[in-house]
């Protein structure tokens, strides 16, 4: 079911973001009209890529820093009939990055927290626009391929506006809806205290805005919840057709973007290769990692305990080991980081699945918009060192990759292991970050190299089991998801221009095809091979000798 | 020049007299021995950083070095040793790549450096001096035995010039002022007569020089696709030195964390081997080899390209405009067949046809009068009784002979039946029915007659050379159009298009509109190539995005050209094409080769790299190697050696198949994708095991 309704967003979804993007969508010009005014553009004011990323970087500091000073002064602001004290620096200066960066990461419990105008004002409106961001980002980039002779790739105002208008907005209204009508909580009024008389016990169960915020948390591929158990809650996912909708939502818009991106290039088969790409190695992670959920949790098994329903410590049993399975899967390997089980007690090959999920890039399919943009670039390494096996300068899409398209794709995928394994060995290396995780053995170290893992790659996914509020964790997460993000956005920006600019070379028989399975090969062994060899020797003194620790690997 | 090396086994094409492109063997054994002089001249740290890849390598030999020094074992010095020898081994093999042009370039620099010029001075003298002085401008007098000192352009005089020192090519060509073949090259000997030849080369420009700079690969630049390539590695090295870094951290931090004993220390002489097997050194070691040996390979067939932006550019051809005379057909057209008309006998027509071109010397003459020999046994006859030849004017368009009151003549069909009409006879109605077929069918028609009646048609025909066919079969899979440029009418254009094969022709072809041809394909982002050698082709040459220009061509054609091709073949084009295909091919495969290799290394050094913290990730350890040690002293080796194994592979280049593009890719993924993964496992595991037999473990 969830493989059709994919199929279908796929196809209709992805056909009408291509026509949002290229301005033959125009029902909401009237909405839009506005904030060009408020902005002083316009759809016809072109911008280079420098341009374009400059407005980006702008946009971004500007809700940087406000989102800082509100998160600081929380307690002094409406809306917070719990009085919410003001959040620390350090946890500010993480959260708000984390948000801005489209990573959600949460080093702080939501409805402890903040306060209902800092999960509204600040944090909800930021999963609405760094996910138009991202979107935004992946256009300007289609756009390198899709034009030619041309010095200019959109405009920023104009892309992230009308991603806003006509397809985050109304996509996660009627989602938030649906999600509300199933039971998730919605409300302004605080927390209730409830007596169950049955039991004699009084217990205060926390509430808030968590339907709407739901819906855009997994369109946009944020992941951040209201609450600290995040969609294991039963207020925020109370139902199967509410989990299903949180997976479908979450993987909507990356897989559609491939057909986006076909459809701008005038080739739906060179998006269906992408698509491809992305679905087999997803595919076959969801499948070893229900595998490894499927069998005893050694751990339990050697406390003496044998369960015939496979690996269910730390899932919600309404879920049971499958589907909660498939949902971290989903949530990590787009950017997304939700849970709906704790990824800490998985089995250490289960665990395996979402960390090495994540250090694939965040490509399969990846967060809206940084999914598509960071698998182009590794699609053009692939055309690079493939293109050249057939006696051609390589292209991709009539694009000759030439030195500088190599130096800029390089930069760019190199930025997020560099990044990732830099920071988890100052990590292992100071005292600080030593006294982060709460287990020992590989088990501890795998805890850190999520936390970083997942920061780096803007994903939020949380294995838990680490304290990740110190001021440590809190400054070293907020760099490596500012690194992780704006250091990969600046080069596939600069790439975009420096392809838009380039003639476009036809094809023909000699032409390295780039829209065939083999292309679709060599993609996904530049994926695996730059993403897997880098974490290798990392994975294996975590998850891998845990396993092996348990006496066998698989 | 000196003489010629042992034959190159590895050269299947026929033997052809060669110039500076002298065969030699893959391992010439005087060439080997300077090689290995040089592997260790370029330890040079200001040679090494050129290289990012194997600049890494040295630094890594030096941090073992130091450790060896300080902490004595079998282990750290083999360590040291090996990465050492993959150093020397990745110079080797650039100096074994430059060798062969370094020899090539002495030969040549002992022809320049002896020459004297008799320089004519404004008062009519003369002075004698070193060619090296001459400046351009100079005016240089060459009689028979003279070395030309300089290239230059004949202002007054013909003489036959051996340019075998170029070209090779023993037979004398004539060289005259003005017109296509007034062009003569520093270094050619003059026969006979006497030149006068104003310089055209500054000092130290010359074409002798030029060559010499492009065969030792003196001023050797980075091509646009090496330089990607270099950037890419660049990249992958640079990725792992953080992981590979950050191993020391997290083996400490494991340490602590699993309770094991020690402190979880990994040696760095582990580390450094981890690190160099990691980063892409078999392509790093090769990729300058790769480069050199590529341009090398286009001299061995007699072709200097000016840059190695030229060559990978003609890997990239899409549109191959090639001259149809010379190119695709055999130069001239050869009489093919008689046709009599109104009545007369075949052997009538061929009689006449005959005495008519007795004393026609062009090709197409003596074809006729083979042709007749051939269908009829008519031999040539001395003739008696009083007789003139009339030669062909552009006036009459005929020639012919008058011999004994009969007058025959053959020529251009409206010109005979002109000339018939005026003696008062009447061309029979067939004639222009057999002049149109011949024409249509491409070939060229002569009407012969002889007085007032029209005897019958030769037809000329434009030989297709042989085997061009499929030559353009295999260009059309490889994607690229080939399109034939002909001054001919579109009627004899089409047909001969049709014989060969070609996918288009440019008819009654001007350069002006072989120019615009040129820039309608690459505005459509086509890249394109072309043969010429008249001055006329200098702009369309130089617009070109590969010109090859004939040795024979102008001065100003070679100049706006970006490739040369002694043998003045205009055929070779396609070899060039392939030649530029192969380079970027061989790049492309190692570095895949290269890559791939990576995943058994890792699967070889990670469970030794932590073996004192965790053993039990001995279980990754699926070659089942002897020890740790032994187990990354065999990974290490294994890298080393497969750079020298590599070498001649390098060199020769990889086997190139003309086929689509897809099938290209297939192959070679096969081989150095799949077989990438595959070898090291096997080769590691043997390496381990003679390393145990030698008692080494």
């Amino acid at each position: 079911m969830l493989v059709v309704a994919l199929g279908i967003t796929w196809r209709y979804l992805g056909s009408y973001m291509a026509g949002v993007f290229e301005g033959r969508v125009r029902y909401l010009a009237w909405a839009e009209r506005p904030f060009y005014r408020v902005l002083g553009t316009s759809p016809e004011q072109e911008q280079t890529w420098k341009r374009y990323a400059g407005s980006l970087v702008i946009f971004s500091a500007v809700f940087l820093g406000f989102g800082y000073l509100l998160l600081r002064v929380q307690g002094s602001l409406p809306l917070n009939p719990q009085h919410m004290g003001q959040v620390t620096p350090a946890l500010s200066l993480n959260t708000i990055t984390s948000f801005v960066t489209n990573t959600n990461w949460q080093n702080y419990a939501g409805e402890t927290t903040m306060s209902y105008f800092s999960q509204i004002g600040v944090l909800t409106v930021q999963q609405f626009v760094s996910a138009a961001v991202g979107i935004a980002v992946a256009i300007a980039l289609v756009r390198g391929f899709s034009r030619r002779n041309s010095s200019t790739i959109g405009n920023f105002w104009v892309d992230t506006t009308r991603c806003l208008l006509y397809i985050l907005l109304p996509i996660s209204f009627i989602a938030g809806i649906i999600l509300v009508g199933e039971g998730a909580v919605m409300t302004l009024a605080g927390p209730v205290t409830v007596h169950d008389a049955l039991n004699g016990v009084t217990q205060t169960i926390p509430r808030g805005p968590a339907g709407f915020m739901g819906s855009i948390m997994q369109l946009g591929t944020n992941g951040g919840g209201f609450f600290n158990a995040n969609l294991a809650h039963p207020l925020e996912n109370p139902t199967a057709i509410t989990n299903l909708l949180y997976i479908w939502l979450t993987l909507s818009i990356p897989f559609a973007l491939t057909y986006t991106f076909g459809k701008m290039v005038g080739s739906i088969r060179h998006g269906a290769a992408l698509l491809a790409a992305m679905a087999i190695i997803f595919g076959v992670w969801v499948g070893f990692t229900v595998y490894a959920e499927h069998t005893n949790n050694p751990a339990v098994a050697a406390a003496g305990v044998h369960s015939t329903v496979g690996n269910t410590e730390g899932k919600e049993v309404r879920f049971g080991d499958t589907s909660s399975a498939l949902f971290n899967i989903s949530m990590t390997h787009t950017s997304d980081g939700a849970v709906d089980s704790a990824t800490d007690s998985y089995t250490p090959m289960g665990g395996f699945g979402p960390l090495s999920g994540m250090m694939l890039g965040e490509v399969t399919p990846g967060g809206v918009g940084s999914g598509l943009y960071t698998i182009l670039v590794y699609a053009v390494i692939a055309v690079f060192i493939g293109g050249l096996m057939i006696g051609r300068t390589p292209e991709y899409l009539g694009k000759k990759i030439q030195a500088r398209e190599v130096k800029l794709a390089g930069v760019a995928a190199l930025v997020m292991p560099v990044t990732v394994v830099v920071l988890t060995a100052v990590a292992a290396s100071l005292h600080a970050g030593r006294a982060g995780p709460l287990n020992s053995g590989p088990h501890g170290f795998t805890e850190i190299l999520y936390a970083l893992t997942s920061q780096g790659n803007n994903n939020g996914s949380a294995m838990a089991g680490l304290s990740g509020n110190t001021a440590f964790y809190n400054v070293v997460g907020a760099i490596a998801m500012l690194l992780g993000r704006f250091a990969i956005i600046i080069p596939a920006l600069a790439l975009a221009g420096t392809l838009a600019a380039k003639q476009t070379v036809p094809a023909g028989l000699g032409t390295f095809r780039t829209d065939n399975g083999m292309f679709v090969g060599l993609t996904i062994g530049v994926i695996i091979i730059v993403g897997g060899l880098t974490f290798f020797p990392a994975l294996s003194l975590g998850p891998i000798v845990e396993q092996l620790s348990h006496g066998k690997f698989w | 020049m000196t003489a010629t090396a042992a034959p190159a086994p590895a050269a299947p094409e026929t033997p052809t007299p060669r110039g500076v492109a002298q065969s030699r063997s893959l391992f010439d054994r005087e060439i080997l021995a300077q090689s290995l002089r040089d592997s260790f001249f370029k330890l040079d740290p200001r040679v090494q950083i050129k290289n990012p890849v194997m600049f890494v390598v040295a630094v890594g030999t030096v941090v073992t070095f130091i450790e060896a020094v300080a902490k004595p074992t079998f282990f750290s010095w083999a360590i040291t040793v090996w990465l050492f020898l993959t150093v020397i081994f990745a110079n080797f093999a650039e100096a074994m790549a430059e060798g062969r042009g370094k020899a090539q370039a002495d030969t040549l620099r002992r022809m320049r450096s002896e020459t004297e010029a008799r320089r004519l001075l404004p008062d009519g003298g003369e002075q004698r001096c070193p060619a090296s002085e001459l400046s351009k401008g100079d005016l240089v007098v060459c009689e028979a035995g003279d070395v030309i000192p300089s290239d230059g352009d004949i202002i007054e005089g013909i003489a036959s010039v051996d340019e075998s020192a170029i070209t090779g090519e023993s037979a004398p060509v004539i060289r005259e002022s003005g017109g296509d073949r007034s062009a003569v090259t520093g270094g050619t000997r003059v026969l006979s007569d006497r030149l006068v030849v104003r310089i055209t080369a500054e000092r130290g420009q010359t074409f002798l020089d030029r060559m010499i700079g492009l065969v030792e690969g003196a001023n050797r630049q980075k091509t646009p696709n090496e330089l990607a390539l270099t950037i890419l590695l660049a990249v992958l090295t640079i990725v792992f030195i953080p992981v590979v870094v950050s191993l020391d951290p997290f083996g400490h931090f494991s340490a602590i964390v699993s309770g094991a004993k020690g402190t979880g220390t990994v040696d760095v002489v582990i580390l450094v081997a981890l690190l160099v097997c990691l980063i892409p050194t078999t392509i790093g070691a090769l990729l300058s080899a790769i480069g050199i040996a590529g341009m090398d390979r286009l001299v061995q067939r007699n072709v200097l390209a000016m840059s190695g932006r030229a060559v990978e550019a003609a890997g990239d051809v899409q549109t191959l405009l090639l001259d149809k005379t010379g190119t695709i057909t055999l130069g001239n057209r050869m009489a093919s067949k008689f046709i009599p008309v109104g009545g007369h006998s075949e052997q009538e027509l061929a009689s006449a046809a005959q005495l008519a071109s007795l004393a026609d010397e062009t090709p197409e003459g003596r074809s006729i009068v083979v042709l007749a020999k051939e269908r009829f046994a008519i031999r040539e006859r001395q003739l008696e009784g009083s007789h003139e030849f009339v030669a062909f004017t552009a006036q009459t368009r005929m020639s012919g002979l008058d011999l004994d009151g009969r007058r025959i003549r053959k020529g251009a069909a409206e010109a005979v039946k002109r000339w018939v009409a005026e003696q008062g006879g009447t061309p029979p109605d067939e004639l222009d029915g057999v002049v149109e077929t011949v024409s249509k069918a491409g070939s060229t028609p002569l009407v012969v007659a002889d007085g007032r009646t029209v005897l019958g048609v030769i037809e000329l025909k434009d030989v297709v050379k042989q085997g061009i066919r499929e030559k353009f079969d295999q260009m059309r899979q490889m994607g690229i159009r080939t399109v034939m440029i002909t001054g001919d009418n579109p009627l004899t254009a089409a047909a001969i298009a049709q014989e060969a094969g070609v996918d288009d022709y440019l008819a009654e072809a001007t350069p002006e509109a072989k120019m615009a041809l040129i820039k309608a394909e690459q505005e459509g982002g086509k890249l394109v190539a072309m043969t010429g050698d008249g001055t006329n082709d200098a702009p369309a040459l130089a617009q070109a995005d590969v010109g090859v220009a004939m040795n024979t061509g102008t001065t100003a054609a070679k100049e706006a050209g970006n490739m040369v091709d002694l043998d003045s073949n205009p055929t070779k084009l396609i070899d060039v094409v392939e030649i530029g295909k192969q380079l970027l091919i061989t790049r492309g495969a190692l570095t895949t080769f290269s890559i791939a290799n990576d995943v058994a290394k890792y699967f070889a050094i990670i469970p030794a790299l932590f073996a004192a913290t965790y053993p039990q990730l001995n279980t990754l350890n699926v070659m089942k190697l002897h020890s740790p040690t032994s187990a990354v002293l065999s990974a290490v080796i294994f890298n080393a050696l497969v750079i020298i194994a590599l070498v001649p592979l390098a060199l020769r280049g990889v086997r190139f198949r003309a086929a689509g593009a897809s099938a290209i890719l297939r192959r070679n993924v096969w081989i150095y994708g799949i077989g990438g993964l595959i070898v090291p496992f096997i080769f590691i595991k043997l390496i381990d095991l003679v390393l145990v037999a030698l008692h080494a473990y």
